[in-house]
């Protein structure tokens, strides 16, 4: 089980990448933490030509408070930082909350929170809590230069983003933290560290019934991470939870996997919203 | 000592019974094991295979050229290439009656009949040069109907897959006592389970792995592999390339995990050893996850109905059970992949006492993985069966299922030996004895209050339940399974046993060490026997040039035949060595003794250390009187002819909470006991008690081959095929009950399968128990998430809401 | 498998720290740090046991972080400091106490897993002297055993801790 031969280009600032992307487009892979391209190339899932390092590159992995108050998170931060950073837990604690969720301790040394969201895998946690968070993708590329996309935006199918073949993810803008801004995050998987079979985040602010804001976010419930914005809207409008549940339950489409079917991940969904509402609203 | 042991060994025991930490975990925690990559030479090639990416087709067009002329590559070899110099291997027992198998070739000829089935072999500098010539291999078939489902493979009138043999029916058999049918029509309560049980597969985490090389100028083929049975290998690798037996070596390496995946003639390393001979070069195969997951042997996928019949005051009546097993396209050689079965024939019911009794089996060849025995072989099956119709009785009866068990298990107090309805004979057991500790290791009236009192007032959406299993498992075979049925598998073990120059004692024993810590259960063996410290002895094992004929390790036989002939070597050795140091100081041999390691006397002084008297023997012999050259080595065989097998049995116990908000099920609790006879290494022991409940757990729960309907296998990774990790595992608590068998001197009977065997039971009875209320039994392994929200109407029910009969007394507690 | 321009292997030289030592290796772009290890410089203790980051056997440290190294590729880990079990068995106090306690509770049957998880285990005490068992469960869930029943490796670490936080004298 080795990889298939691959050309391996180290990319030696943000410059080098992008111009080794224009220049072999659909041929190469940007290879970031690894943790999901490595088991792919030693399973000949996929079979570059080119693979384009990017760990070397200065500036990619770091946690930046805006001037907005907001967190501008860069693509190759290691999940682990994302578990521990100050910075996280004060402006975005929902990231620090889905961190330990990931997989396990040496996955997450090396997997990285651009990587994760350039894979759009709708099972990984990142999308979730961006989507969740109504964050901000940044890419860029040699021709076009820098471009913004909504979260919302930018998860389109199943390991589908809207990044071009040329684009690099450089990062990933999280909006200021309202004061009561409360989060939590759960999933269902069979084993710790496994894939989950669903995923939950959400963020609320304010008094329900009274104006306030709640968003929620799936993983596993879906070909993509996806809102849940019926529910959400019933707990915004104070709404009883069951209410939400089954609101839930019929806006989402899970597609069934190996172990559990689409009936049964609604059933968990709703389970994940009953118990991180319970976290949030008692907040 | 407090552990069990036989008499003779009590009289003797220094080391047996010790809870001594292995002498080579050190080695191996210090990652210096040498596993069967570590030490390959550095020029061997390495093989890769083209495997069958289908399960039944025709081959139509298989193009080597673009693989020959890939960087690196040495030699690639289609079906045809080896056939011409070698033989093909046939997994039939020649006393199962009506047995049937196909010959198979170490390559695909022809057809492919299973995913997986390796068709070319590519010999290249590195692997990875290997798997790139392998893909690019031009492999044209034509799909043929596969057969997916056991039902389809025996129905009238569907092709066989193998011509020659008529039809698909690898081996079927029946029993049953005269008066079964009007016992069923006349019991007083009847109930039935239906059982579907997913293939597992061992998954021991070093994969399958050989170094082939042909010595050209002895004309012998050496091996060096992961396996659990040289003494097999070398055999079955001879037959194959057409030479004496004599004419090969096998070596067992340092093994990572084998639990029956490691004693079988595999294809893929058949070809190994034929391709070596004809290339010259040593070659290497190390299978690879994806690999192992469809050629490693499956296991345990049957599906079966038993019925248990009870006459109006609730004594056992009878117990029924008609099993299907879907077995690969081949039957593995030379222990053929029916044995399962048999045990289900065998053992179903077998704890109890069955006055009236019926059996089927039958095994079909489909177009699935290849299947063999993995650790329990079919006793967990049969435990399954009975235990889980056992607990439906208990229920139906509305009695305890452990008070009833304790009225209804055979009775410790015999008269033994004992027959099974199905023929096992059983020497001695201690089965309430088991239960009995077990259910004190529990405290199992404590736990049922609790549960009394979880269902009044706890969590109604978390349901607590408690289940028992008792089982028996047989160990030390005689030649009953495997050489009289022609399968060139010993059940005899011999041990070699010499005083070292320096005053040690060194001794060969053709077992392996594949995890148990074989060699340091040996080492007290022999320690004691002799009458020497552990850390005088040095231990061969696992080597056809170096070691006596040895059966190897499976079925729980290592310690209780190699141990007993090892036993008996050292014995004699000590017996020797004391006629030496009597002719040497003058005295009767009879008065002396060997203890520590020094000669002593009837008073227990000391006449001279071992090491004394090895230079004496050694390098002083003219101290001797005339006449006397003293003996100072020993060897001894022992196999166990008394009985097929000597039965160990035993009591498991599991607590689960089972959340129907999500179907998972947590394990509170678990328990073991054991009567394995003379315990050699609590250490060791209770660790592979654990080691193999887990596994048992993982049945339960977590493993599962899913295949599609056209024979592949979907969740052929490590990711989707889910074996047991710490998070979920609970602490297990074990106990031991001990009665030494009477047919060997040492008294041990086997350990090593024990804790799988009552696990998966136990766990299902426990999960039936926790939804008693909803009225539902489980019917299908492993028990997912997703059964147990099905099962319990969760899924069916409003989004949110409980099942009826936990919802009522939800609403209970919401008027509180 | 569909055709694919596939180009012909590249090799590259790199060089990087091993167990303390300086090296230089020339590697085969396409090879994993596993295979490097173990074929290039023998360190054969580094086992590989999924090759797709599940099992957890083939744990190394790379710049001090216990990592798969079969997930990451040997020219990855240019100018690095890698530290394999042979290495840490030689060096590291915390990986000696852990392997002592291995031995002294059976916590290993095949030892194949073994040295991944002594690996990830040292990693665990050194961000927490006490752990409790269910942490200990946590932080090895990333690593596979076939053999024990895990319980054994957890009582392992329990008593490593104790006796790093003198706490209890070495037997």
């Amino acid at each position: 089980m080795k990889p298939a031969p691959f050309r391996y280009e180290r990319a030696h600032d943000l410059q080098h990448a992008l111009e080794l992307l224009a220049e072999h487009g659909d041929d190469a892979l940007p290879l970031a933490g690894g943790q999901s391209l490595l088991p792919m190339l030693n399973l000949r899932l996929v079979r570059p030509a080119v693979v384009v390092d990017l760990n070397r590159i200065e500036g990619l992995g770091d946690i930046r408070t805006a001037a907005s108050g907001g967190l501008a998170i860069g693509a190759r931060v290691r999940h682990r930082l994302l578990a521990t950073d100050p910075a996280v837990r004060a402006h975005a604690p929902l990231l620090a909350q889905a961190a330990p969720w990931i997989a396990h301790p040496a996955i997450r040394h090396r997997g990285t929170f651009g990587g994760s969201l350039a894979l759009a895998d709708p099972a990984a946690e990142w999308p979730a809590c961006v989507l969740a968070l109504e964050g901000t993708l940044v890419l860029a590329s040699r021709a076009r230069g820098e471009r913004r996309v909504a979260a919302a935006d930018f998860f389109r199918g199943l390991y589908d983003c809207d990044r071009e073949p040329d684009e690099l993810l450089v990062g990933c803008e999280v909006p200021a933290r309202a004061a009561d801004s409360r989060s939590a995050f759960a999933e269902v998987a069979r084993r710790h560290g496994d894939y989950a079979a669903v995923g939950l985040a959400i963020v609320a602010r304010g008094m329900p019934g009274r104006g306030a804001h709640v968003r929620v976010a799936l993983l596993g419930a879906g070909d993509t991470p996806c809102v849940a914005r019926a529910a959400a809207t019933v707990l915004a409008e104070g709404g009883d939870i069951e209410a939400a549940a089954r609101a839930l339950v019929a806006e989402i489409e899970p597609r069934g996997d190996l172990w559990y079917s689409a009936q049964a991940k609604r059933h968990l969904a709703a389970h994940l919203l009953r118990d991180t509402w319970r976290t949030v609203r008692d907040a | 000592m407090s552990e069990p042991a036989a008499p003779e060994v009590a009289a003797r025991a220094a080391a047996i019974g010790e809870a001594l930490p292995r002498g080579d975990a050190a080695r191996l925690a210090a990652g210096a094991g040498r596993f069967v990559d570590d030490a390959a030479p550095e020029h061997a090639l390495h093989a890769a295979f083209l495997r069958s990416p289908v399960a039944h087709a025709r081959i139509r067009r298989l193009d080597l050229g673009p693989a020959r002329s890939m960087p690196g590559v040495v030699a690639v070899f289609d079906g045809e290439a080896l056939a011409a110099h070698c033989r093909p291997m046939c997994g039939v027992l020649g006393h199962l009656a009506g047995m049937k198998a196909a010959p198979q070739w170490p390559l695909a000829r022809d057809r492919v009949r299973h995913v997986g089935e390796p068709v070319v072999l590519v010999l290249a500098r590195r692997r990875a040069q290997a798997e790139d010539a392998a893909q690019a291999i031009e492999f044209e078939w034509e799909p043929l109907p596969v057969l997916a489902e056991p039902e389809a493979a025996l129905a009238p009138g569907v092709a066989p897959l193998h011509e020659a043999l008529g039809d698909n029916t690898m081996f079927e058999a029946t029993v049953a006592t005269p008066g079964v049918e009007s016992a069923f029509a006349g019991a007083g309560a009847v109930v039935e389970r239906r059982w579907e049980t997913a293939r597992v597969t061992a998954v021991a985490l070093e994969p399958r792995g050989i170094v082939a090389q042909w010595d050209r100028h002895e004309g012998r083929l050496r091996v060096r592999m992961g396996t659990q049975v040289p003494w097999m290998m070398q055999a079955v690798l001879a037959d194959v390339l057409g030479i004496e037996w004599d004419r090969v070596s096998v070596v067992a390496a340092d093994t990572g995990g084998s639990f029956g995946s490691k004693i079988h003639g595999y294809a893929d390393e058949a070809a190994v050893a034929v391709a070596a001979r004809l290339c010259g070069h040593p070659v290497r195969f190390i299978a690879d996850r994806l690999e192992s997951f469809v050629s490693d042997v499956h296991a345990r996928g049957h599906r079966a109905t038993v019925r248990a019949a009870v006459h109006a005051d609730g004594r056992l009546a009878a117990f029924a059970v008609d099993d299907l097993c879907a077995a690969g396209p081949w039957s593995v050689h030379p222990r053929g992949s029916v044995n399962e079965s048999r045990h289900v024939l065998g053992l179903t019911g077998a704890c109890y006492s069955v006055p009236e009794y019926q059996a089927r089996i039958r095994v079909a060849m489909t177009n699935l993985g290849l299947y063999g025995q993995y650790r329990g072989v079919g006793h967990p099956l049969a435990c399954l069966f009975t235990e889980t119709a056992v607990d439906s009785l208990a229920r139906r009866l509305q009695v305890d299922p452990l008070a009833w068990r304790l009225d209804n298990l055979l009775d410790d107090a015999g008269p033994w030996p004992r027959r099974a309805p199905a023929g096992a004979t059983f020497e001695r057991l201690s089965l309430r004895a088991s239960l009995r500790e077990c259910a004190r290791l529990m405290d199992y009236p404590a736990l049922r209050e609790d549960q009394r009192r979880w269902r009044e007032s706890g969590d109604p959406w978390r349901l607590r339940g408690i289940g028992l299993a008792c089982f028996v498992e047989n160990s030390n075979h005689s030649s009953a399974n495997y050489g009289r049925g022609g399968a060139a598998i010993a059940s005899d073990d011999g041990a070699l046993v010499r005083l070292t120059q320096g005053g040690g004692v060194a001794c060969a024993v053709g077992l392996t060490d594949t995890g148990q810590g074989t060699r340091t259960a040996l080492a007290q063996i022999a320690a004691d026997a002799v009458g020497v410290p552990v850390a005088a002895i040095q231990m061969t094992v696992g080597d056809t040039d170096h070691t006596p004929v040895s059966g190897g390790n499976w079925g729980s036989r290592g310690i209780g035949i190699a141990g007993e002939a090892l036993w008996r070597a050292g014995c004699l050795l000590r017996s020797r060595l004391l006629e030496a140091a009597g002719a040497l100081f003058g005295r009767e041999a009879a008065a002396l003794d060997l203890r520590a390691g020094a000669v002593v006397d009837s008073s227990g002084a000391a006449l001279c250390t071992l090491a004394e008297l090895a230079r004496a023997i050694y390098l002083r012999p003219d101290r001797f009187p005339a006449g006397v050259l003293p003996e100072p080595a020993a060897s001894a065989h022992f196999a166990q002819r008394d009985l097929d097998g000597v039965y160990t049995n035993g009591a498991s116990a599991s607590r689960v909470e089972v959340d129907l908000r999500t179907g998972q099920v947590r394990l509170l609790g678990h328990w073991i006991v054991d009567d394995c006879g003379t315990v050699i290494n609590p250490l060791l022991a209770d660790e592979q008690l654990r080691g193999a409940a887990v596994q048992g757990i993982g049945q339960a729960l977590f493993e599962g081959c899913l295949y599609g309907s056209q024979g592949e296998l979907r969740n052929a990774t490590l990711a989707d095929y889910l074996v047991p990790m710490a998070v979920e595992m609970p602490d297990i608590v074990v106990g031991h009950v001990g009665s030494p068998t009477g047919t060997s001197r040492l008294g041990a009977k086997g350990v090593a399968e024990a804790g799988v065997t009552g696990a998966i039971a136990a766990v299902v009875n426990a999960i039936d128990d926790a939804l008693a209320p909803l009225g539902v039994e489980m019917d299908v392994l492993p028990v997912t998430p997703e059964r147990i929200l099905r099962a319990a109407g969760v899924l069916d029910a409003e989004a949110g809401s409980l099942p009826g009969r936990v919802r009522s007394r939800q609403n209970a507690d919401d008027a509180r | 498998m569909s055709a694919v321009r596939e180009p012909p292997e590249r090799w590259r030289d790199i060089e990087l720290e091993v167990n303390g030592e300086r090296c230089a290796l020339r590697v085969p772009e396409r090879e994993h740090l596993a295979d490097a290890l173990r074929h290039r410089l023998g360190l054969t203790g580094t086992h590989l046991g999924c090759e797709h980051g599940v099992c957890g056997a083939c744990t190394v440290r790379v710049d001090g972080d216990a990592v798969r190294s079969c997930l990451m590729l040997a020219v990855q880990a240019e100018g690095c400091r890698v530290e394999t079990i042979e290495g840490a068995s030689a060096r590291d106090a915390v990986v000696q106490a852990l392997q002592a306690a291995f031995v002294e509770r059976n916590a290993l049957q095949c030892g194949y897993c073994t040295p991944g998880f002594v690996l990830a285990a040292a990693e665990l005490l050194g961000e927490c002297a006490a752990p409790s068992r269910e942490a200990i469960r946590v932080a090895l869930s990333g690593n596979l055993c076939r053999c024990t029943g895990y319980q054994a490796i957890v009582d392992a670490v329990e008593q490593a801790a104790r006796r790093l936080s003198n706490s209890e004298p070495p037997r």
